[in-house]
């Protein structure tokens, strides 16, 4: 019920009443109070080391290789929320990488130019697709005995997590696969694997357009079936917020200039004469940015405008209700499973793109990290709870704070230890805020 | 109460139907009917196998044998999906609500409007569930929020709004005021009357005598798997019915000693 209880003992002119109406201003207006909390968190993170690490943190470079590290992880977590969502867990996806990797690493350096001969544009892409559909192989196959013969996921994918991380030992015996292909190398970013400054500005300004295309689509939805609209200002400053972000980091991402060396390189080869000030060529959007931002509006898309997206929240919310609406939650799961392994293959080429080779223990503990992501963004392991955004920046909260131990000299023992305290601790205070939020 | 005519075809006919569950007869050789605007009452203490009967009517469970006729019709109902093809709605006692999401995705749960894109229509879908709660239950506001923050009455308002929008004809009803205070369950005999006089027929399952007696036309009786018999609610008294429960015995049969020692 929405009813707020007016106490006649206490007069509504404290701070938390102040704050009680901002949040449920935001309520009203349908944004979600929790991710706003999420953004504050993150900003404040950012801050605190920007400080502690005597400005190097919120620095073009830093946040530019924190997009980056960010989207190996992110990739996963948006499709691990609906594994989490479906009252499900996939404990194998770090395995997966090893063994999807390792495939897609030895078919595009041993096997495909064997085949297709050496340089052939194609094997990149036939490399890629084999993975991916090895990866929807893998979630379709642990996904039908999760669902058919009723093994609880976290048995079948404990199972899978010491499986697949064998077969990633098996694929090449334990050795180090390199180089990739020069094309596939593309997709881990670096120093090639970006925009440029035209393409990222492009790439902005469209993302900008879309923005103000749904708000204004969405407006005139409302009209039109004459539900209530959220105040035009606030409208227009949600669009303005959502375009400065946008093109805010893509600013930032064209400050980061190509290094020195590497621009030394880029002007022998182009011809160009070394300049006194040196040659600034910003890097732009890096690819795995690109990829993860395809990968969010892809997977945004099944979870709330598609079927297949309602049933796996329905399925989570109540299984036995899923079932007497008629909704075939066998074959859901097994769909959810499959997405899953399929954004695994996705994440593991960005993986071996970006090391430029493949090893053995490609992907070990990544699965515990793209769990942590999704639940610091919001998902309850209890099913039926979660969003995409949330576990993209649950999984930036967790690089941020990983990468800027790192900057300000935290040893890696110590930076375990913070990041399962703060797992615990974002999980701890989600639970408390739901509990209050239930009883209000 | 005007009496449904009971003369012409029966809108379900469930004739000797039977399940059993490893050797243990749930259900046995039950056979009921309902009609047009009628509402029949369907009683018995617990384990007796109502919801069981009630489950192979609305696709939940299988039948082990017997015969379910529509409007004279054979038809072979094997999932909740079959039942919904041919008008059978069902409410159930848990009322089977997604808790995470809002009023309008549950109502059209499994039945999803979709754009031509083949996307979602939340948008339509709003706007059909706002017309129908309208007329089930004109105070209902809250469409966005996820149904777990709704009190029970507004849940059961829910469930039923998603039973009847698709022009159900067949409304089963396990135990619809189990969980509700006073007022709400005054709210949902005044829907079921409602419903009753646009000439759905409601299958009543419940323990409340006092419910079944408000409501009922017919009321079939059922103990231990078999059905005792089926009886006009005006041609019987509440203690007959009760005889009726417990020890299994017809009106025409049970003693008047019987019938005392019940209130004994």
């Amino acid at each position: 019920m929405s009813v707020v209880e007016a106490s006649p003992t206490q007069p509504d002119v404290l701070e938390p009443g102040s704050r009680r109406s901002l949040g449920s201003f935001l309520r009203d207006n349908e944004i979600d109070t929790r991710m706003v909390g999420m953004i504050g968190v993150l900003l404040a993170i950012w801050v605190v080391f920007h400080l502690l690490s005597g400005g190097t943190f919120i620095t073009p470079r830093n946040l530019w290789n924190l997009s980056v590290q960010t989207s190996a992880i992110a990739i996963m977590a948006t499709g691990m929320v609906l594994v989490i969502v479906s009252r499900n867990i996939d404990l194998s996806v770090g395995s997966m990488v090893g063994t999807v990797g390792m495939v897609m690493a030895v078919l595009q350096a041993e096997r495909l130019p064997a085949l297709m001969g050496i340089g052939n544009p194609w094997i990149w892409i036939v490399s890629l697709v084999v993975g991916v559909i090895l990866g929807a192989l893998i979630g379709a196959f642990q996904g039908s005995i999760v669902a058919y013969v009723g093994v609880p996921s976290f048995v079948v994918t404990l199972g899978g997590l010491l499986v697949w991380r064998g077969f990633a030992w098996l694929t090449a015996s334990g050795r180090t696969i390199a180089p990739m292909d020069a094309t596939f190398q593309l997709l881990g970013g670096g120093s090639k694997g970006s925009l440029g400054e035209v393409g990222s500005w492009i790439v902005g300004g469209v993302a900008c357009a879309g923005i103000v295309a749904l708000m204004v689509n969405g407006r005139r939805k409302r009209r039109k079936f004459g539900f209530r609209l959220r105040p035009m200002w606030l409208d227009v400053a949600l669009g303005v917020f959502g375009c400065v972000v946008v093109l805010g980091a893509v600013w930032v991402m064209n400050s980061y200039y190509l290094p020195e060396n590497l621009a030394r390189i880029y002007a022998e080869e182009q011809g160009i004469p070394w300049p006194d000030g040196g040659l600034q060529i910003p890097l732009g959007i890096p690819y795995p940015v690109l990829i993860l931002v395809a990968v969010t509006l892809a997977m945004g898309f099944i979870a709330n405008r598609l079927r297949f997206g309602r049933y796996i929240f329905s399925i989570g919310g109540n299984p036995e209700a899923a079932v007497l609406a008629g909704i075939k939650t066998k074959r859901t799961i097994v769909k959810t499973f499959m997405t899953m392994g399929i954004l695994v293959a996705i994440s593991a080429a960005v993986s071996i793109a970006r090391l430029n080779a493949a090893v053995s223990g490609l992907g070990t503990l990544q699965e515990l990290y793209v769990i942590a992501a999704a639940v610091i963004g919001g998902a309850a392991l209890s099913g039926g709870i979660g969003t995409i955004p949330g576990a993209i920046l649950g999984a930036l909260v967790m690089q941020s704070l990983q990468s800027g131990m790192v900057l300000i000299g935290v040893g890696a023992p110590l930076q375990d230890v913070a990041l399962g305290v703060v797992l615990v601790l974002a999980v701890a205070i989600d639970t408390i805020y739901r509990r209050r939020a239930a009883t209000r | 109460m005007t009496m449904p005519d009971t003369s012409g075809v029966p809108l379900v006919e469930m004739r000797d139907m039977s399940v059993s569950f490893g050797g243990v007869h749930a259900v046995k050789d039950v056979t009921i009917d309902l009609y047009p605007g009628e509402i029949l009452g369907l009683v018995g203490g617990n384990g007796a196998g109502k919801s069981t009967l009630i489950k192979t009517l609305s696709g939940a469970q299988k039948a082990d044998s017997g015969e379910i006729f529509i409007d004279g019709e054979p038809v072979t109902i094997t999932s909740p999906r079959d039942a919904k093809t041919y008008g059978v709605e069902t409410i159930y006692q848990t009322l089977a609500l997604a808790e995470n999401i809002d009023a309008p995705g549950n109502m059209f749960l499994g039945r999803e409007m979709t754009t031509r894109w083949g996307t979602l229509d939340d948008s339509s879908m709003e706007t059909a569930a706002r017309t129908v709660m309208g007329r089930l239950n004109p105070q209902f506001q809250n469409f966005k929020v996820p149904v777990a923050s709704l009190s029970g009455g507004q849940r059961q308002s829910v469930a039923i709004a998603k039973a009847v929008q698709f022009n159900a004809r067949i409304l089963i009803m396990d135990e619809p005021t189990a969980a509700l205070g006073p007022a709400e369950t005054e709210q949902v005999r005044q829907l079921m009357r409602q419903l009753k006089a646009e000439g759905l027929g409601i299958i009543l399952i419940s323990h409340d005598i006092h419910d079944v007696f408000d409501l009922a036309d017919r009321i079939s009786v059922m103990l231990q798997g078999k059905l005792v018999g089926t009886v006009n609610k005006s041609d019987v008294t509440m203690d007959e019915v009760l005889a009726m429960i417990i020890i299994g015995k017809l009106p025409e049969e049970v003693t008047t000693k019987e019938l005392e020692q019940l209130h004994g």
